[in-house]
């Protein structure tokens, strides 16, 4: 099968990936994956303010995703909304795992993820976007996280649905995969998949996890190895 | 009884430094390392597949295996293995010398800001000189804004540092300009044994203090000099041969005053008949 972009069903949209792209935060990261762009912003550990919110025993990490009002075709509504607050709580639960949030005590970790394009899988951009740019800000951490989600369109599995395809799937399924623990910390689903399937697609969407871990690796050394 | 127990834990004590030893010269029959000395990772990378080595600093165990937990390089000492961190917030160690305001005065010390997180404490316990809580006002002795170059003396966590001022080093610092760097930067910036911040210090005649939380304060000649060669460090640490090139452009920054001024010394003891630049550094 062909698709739309003449991707292979396996294949992931071309993805590039900048590491230290704003100067100011600790860390960030720019991830593209085909026309989806994501940025990520860390900041901290620092104080966190207001004190009733510090935990005694770890640091918060507060994830804060939004799509800028011109990254889509109809202008994006800011601000927080329901579908962004969702996603910032997913997201967070699919960083806490990795992230050493108890050597940093009653501190906070702030990452902030903007969309500044979409085009399908913007909580996986997200994903891949926050945790580069968590390593990137020098932050303990058990492992990167990646992310990549997958769908059935006919008789096929595909990865990483792109614009148009969203809607001929009978399924959307966003995973985040630990790839040092072989372990997911984020699944979701959107639409119907008979339970034969499930698996065939949280694997296709594993394997796309992979390739994408090997990239930000490399966007890493990329950043921090000096050439030559 | 007691002294039974003393000696009981000196031979266990011995025994750990024969076995540590042992395992320095057994280093070559170990099992052999998946990243090498000064190779980078990422966190989650695996370094090691073996219990036969340790996990120091910016590691940690998984199974059998030891792997990063930060962007680093990979050091090995004997049988640990740590990360140095290439960048990331100042990790508080007893010892470091620090650099911090005071923010707020209590009745048995003052805050500290040093630049993390959490801020830090120096008791009145801590500073040498004795003082009568009801005769003197603490902020006599550091009022609140003041700069200090104390020590890390206890930590207790990571949120509970505790400073003191028992050190020669460490003082009040009052005027000069303030900067923050990178912490994890700061190795590079004092180089080896304090090399390459002593360069910086004597090529351009400045008083540099520099805190291992990465602030620095500076005070005195060619401060600007010294600021775009410690911003040069910082941008690119890493470099071949940076201590030279830091060095060449010092020099060739400094120069000109450095030779007035010995020009004049020089002749003034040894020529009677002074050369031209004199009346420059008269001007200064």
């Amino acid at each position: 099968m062909k698709r739309a972009d003449g991707r292979k069903a396996d294949e992931l949209r071309p993805v590039t990936i900048k590491v230290g792209v704003i100067p100011n935060a600790n860390g960030s990261a720019m991830v593209a994956m085909g026309k989806t762009i994501a940025v990520a912003a860390v900041y901290g550990p620092r104080y966190l303010h207001p004190r009733f919110k510090q935990k005694y025993e770890k640091a918060l990490l507060n994830t804060v995703y939004m799509m800028v009002p011109f990254s889509t075709n109809e202008r994006v509504r800011p601000g927080p909304s329901r579908r962004s607050h969702e996603i910032c709580k997913v997201t967070r639960e699919a960083l806490e795992g990795v992230v050493c949030l108890e050597e940093y005590p009653k501190a906070v970790v702030d990452v902030y993820i903007n969309i500044i394009q979409a085009n399908a899988g913007t909580r996986t951009a997200g994903i891949n976007a926050a945790s580069v740019a968590l390593a990137d800000a020098g932050i303990s951490m058990k492992d990167l996280v990646a992310s990549a989600a997958a769908g059935k369109i006919g008789d096929e599995y595909v990865l990483d649905l792109a614009g148009k395809e969203e809607e001929e799937t009978d399924c959307d399924v966003p995973v985040a995969y630990v790839p040092g623990q072989d372990k997911i910390s984020l699944l979701q689903m959107d639409g119907k998949l008979p339970p034969e399937d499930v698996e065939k697609v949280i694997r296709t969407a594993i394997e796309g996890c992979k390739q994408m871990y090997e990239k930000q690796k490399a966007a890493l050394r990329e950043r921090w190895v000096q050439k030559g | 009884m007691p002294e039974l127990k003393t000696t009981r834990s000196i031979t266990k004590i011995t025994k750990r430094v024969r076995h540590q030893e042992q395992g320095e010269k057994k280093a070559k029959g170990m099992p052999e390392l998946l990243k090498n000395e000064k190779d980078f990772v990422v966190p989650g990378e695996k370094i090691v597949e073996s219990m036969d080595y340790i996990p120091g600093r910016n590691c940690f165990r998984d199974g059998n295996a030891i792997r990063s937990k930060k962007i680093g390089v990979v050091s090995v000492a004997g049988r640990v293995i740590s990360i140095i961190p290439l960048n990331g917030t100042y990790a508080p160690k007893v010892g470091d010398m620090i650099l911090g305001e005071v923010i707020d005065i209590q009745s048995n010390g003052w805050v500290v800001d040093i630049g993390i997180a959490h801020s830090a404490y120096l008791p009145l316990s801590g500073i040498r000189e004795f003082i009568d809580t009801t005769r003197t006002q603490l902020s006599s002795v550091y009022n609140i804004g003041d700069l200090i170059y104390s020590k890390i003396s206890n930590l207790n966590g990571p949120d509970s540092i505790h400073l003191s001022m028992d050190d020669v080093r460490c003082r009040k610092l009052r005027g000069g300009r303030v900067l923050d760097i990178n912490a994890a930067k700061v190795p590079r910036l004092i180089g080896r044994e304090g090399s390459m911040i002593r360069m910086i210090k004597d090529k351009t005649r400045c008083n540099i203090c520099v805190g291992q939380n990465g602030i620095i304060w500076m005070d005195g000649e060619n401060q600007d000099i010294a600021l775009e060669a410690i911003g040069e460090i910082e941008r690119q640490p890493q470099q071949d041969g940076l201590t030279d090139k830091i060095a060449a452009m010092l020099d060739s920054r400094v120069k000109p005053l450095q030779t007035q001024t010995m020009v004049t010394n020089s002749t003034a003891a040894e020529k009677p008949s002074p050369t031209g630049p004199e009346p420059e550094v008269a001007g200064e």
